[in-house]
């Protein structure tokens, strides 16, 4: 009996008028915000994190070398602070409300503002992560770069960047996993993710059951698989270490 | 000094101070270092070995005084200094080989980059390099795949590929175990055997008597002796300097 009114309620949830599409375009819109959004977060987060790394290690030597070069470091860290004290200090609810009604009010492609919405959040988060990476590279490394004739930026770019992605890849992915249940706050600016889609469901089939524990089911299943391949990842770089 | 050799470093009255003038880990040092020759500065930790070398390829930037290099003076602000760099090789104590790159990608990355040479170009002075040092075998392994004794002739071919002017050496051998110091100080005789300019910090007698063609003391930011080596072991005259041989020796 309940078995028999589960199964109608399952195709008049998700049979019914093609409703599983609804599903299928908010787990698409899910994966394109969260990775695009991690894409621009490293960006940003890569930009921020040099710009305030520089300025806290070589910021005595630049000044002694160039008083120009030291006031836009001086000005560029000043910038990445103020980005940084904002978006940590205010709910990511908010900064889309704002993105969506006020920054981009006139952008008809609500998807295209979450992903900027959620990218420019996640840059705050993924910078101290590459912070904390450049951090731990050798300062050799760094002054062997440079006394070959290495630029500063290219110091950065060929050496030191891609030896702390290695360190931090396993804590980027886990900033991917931490934005996969974070967009589920997309709905509020009226986009079609993956929890959104449960919700409209429910709301035409007066069912809350199937259609919400569907939706949990499909984040938690996407979850657990990115963390064990995080964790998969994790082992392999550390045997790479030790092997090496 | 004889005024007729060319002189590739003339360092004249250089100083470095730390924390607005505290610590003075340069003081007042003249020094000229000619073309082909081989100095060795010797001196007890904190003497300011390291700093002076740091201040010849602007790692370090002095508080005052001037180095000349070529009959040019480079501490001045409009010097390009990534330019300057790559006629100055530099080999540190510790390697510094690029970790995530193989051996032979250590030693193309800055000759590719910097002087723009194509990546065929690169690798085959790369490789001749390293046929030199007896390492061509290992062109393709990953740095930590490498004795440290290895390492260290990595880290001197990786500079040699620039094709300096001068090499300098802060203790070359210090962080390797006793039995991989020859192999080192063998590619740094040979060097020197082929005319380079070098100045090196260690504290291998042997090496600084058999190779060196001058030996600098330094103690507390000052060059307090200099000489042949045989001037500097045997007949010392300053105080603090006899006093260190008696300690080292
Ligand atoms: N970045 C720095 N900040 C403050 N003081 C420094 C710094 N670098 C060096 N010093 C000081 O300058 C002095 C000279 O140091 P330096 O490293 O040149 O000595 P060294 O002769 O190379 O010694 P060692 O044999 O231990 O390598 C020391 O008193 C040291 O503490
Ligand atoms: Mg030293």
């Amino acid at each position: 009996m309940l078995y028999d009114s589960l199964i109608d309620k399952f195709k008049d949830d998700f049979i019914e008028k093609d409703r599983w599409k609804w599903v299928l375009e908010g787990l698409r819109n899910t994966l394109l915000i969260s990775m695009a959004a991690v894409l621009i977060g490293i960006v940003i987060g890569i930009l921020i994190a040099t710009v305030r790394t520089t300025y806290d290690k070589n910021g005595p030597s630049i000044r002694m070398k160039s008083p120009v070069a030291f006031f836009f470091l001086r000005v560029g860290n000043f910038l990445a602070h103020l980005y940084l004290t904002v978006i940590r200090g205010t709910p990511v609810v908010v900064q889309l409300l704002i993105m969506y009604f006020l920054v981009f009010a006139s952008a008809s492609d609500g998807v295209m503002v979450a992903i900027f919405a959620f990218g420019i959040n996640s840059g705050a988060y993924v910078a101290e992560i590459f912070r904390s990476g450049i951090m731990s590279v050798d300062e050799g490394q760094f002054e062997a770069g440079r006394a070959m004739g290495l630029s500063y930026l290219q110091t950065m770019i060929y050496i030191i960047i891609p030896q702390c992605f290695k360190t931090v890849l396993p804590t980027l992915c886990n900033e991917f996993i931490v934005l996969l249940k974070e967009t589920s706050i997309a709905g509020y600016v009226g986009i079609m993710d993956l929890t959104k889609a449960g919700d409209l469901i429910r709301g035409r089939t007066f069912d809350a059951f199937l259609p919400l524990i569907v939706v949990a089911l499909l984040y938690l299943i996407m979850v657990v698989v990115l963390t064990k391949l995080v964790g998969r990842l994790e082992r392999r770089l550390r045997k790479n270490e030790r092997g090496a | 000094m004889n005024e007729a050799r060319d002189s590739v470093f003339v360092v004249k009255d250089l100083q470095k101070t730390y924390n607005g003038g505290k610590i003075v880990a340069l003081d007042h040092v003249d020094l000229t270092i000619d073309k082909g020759e081989v100095v060795v500065i010797i001196g007890p930790s904190g003497s300011g070995k390291s700093t002076l070398l740091r201040s010849l390829n602007l790692m370090e930037f002095p508080t005052g005084g001037q180095i000349f290099f070529d009959g040019e003076q480079v501490l001045d602000r409009h010097v390009d200094v990534n330019r300057y760099r790559q006629k100055v090789g530099m080999v540190f104590q510790h390697f510094n080989l690029f970790n995530q790159l193989t051996v032979l990608k250590n030693m193309t990355l800055a000759p590719q980059k910097v002087l723009k040479k194509s990546k065929e170009e690169a690798e085959a002075r790369a490789m001749q390099l390293l046929e030199r040092v007896g390492l061509a075998d290992r062109a393709g392994a990953y740095p930590a795949q490498l004795s440290g004794g290895q390492k260290q002739r990595v880290a001197i071919v990786r500079a040699l590929c620039m094709d300096p002017e001068v090499m300098l050496f802060d203790e070359p051998t210090s962080a390797l175990d006793p039995e991989m110091v020859g192999e080192v100080l063998d590619v740094m005789k040979e060097l020197a055997g082929t005319g380079m300019t070098m100045v090196v910090v260690t504290h291998e007698m042997g090496f600084a008597r058999e190779v060196g063609d001058r030996v600098v003391f330094m103690a507390d930011g000052q060059i307090l002796e200099q000489g042949t080596p045989r001037e500097v072991f045997e007949h010392p005259k300053n105080e603090r300097l006899s006093q260190f041989l008696a300690k080292i020796l």
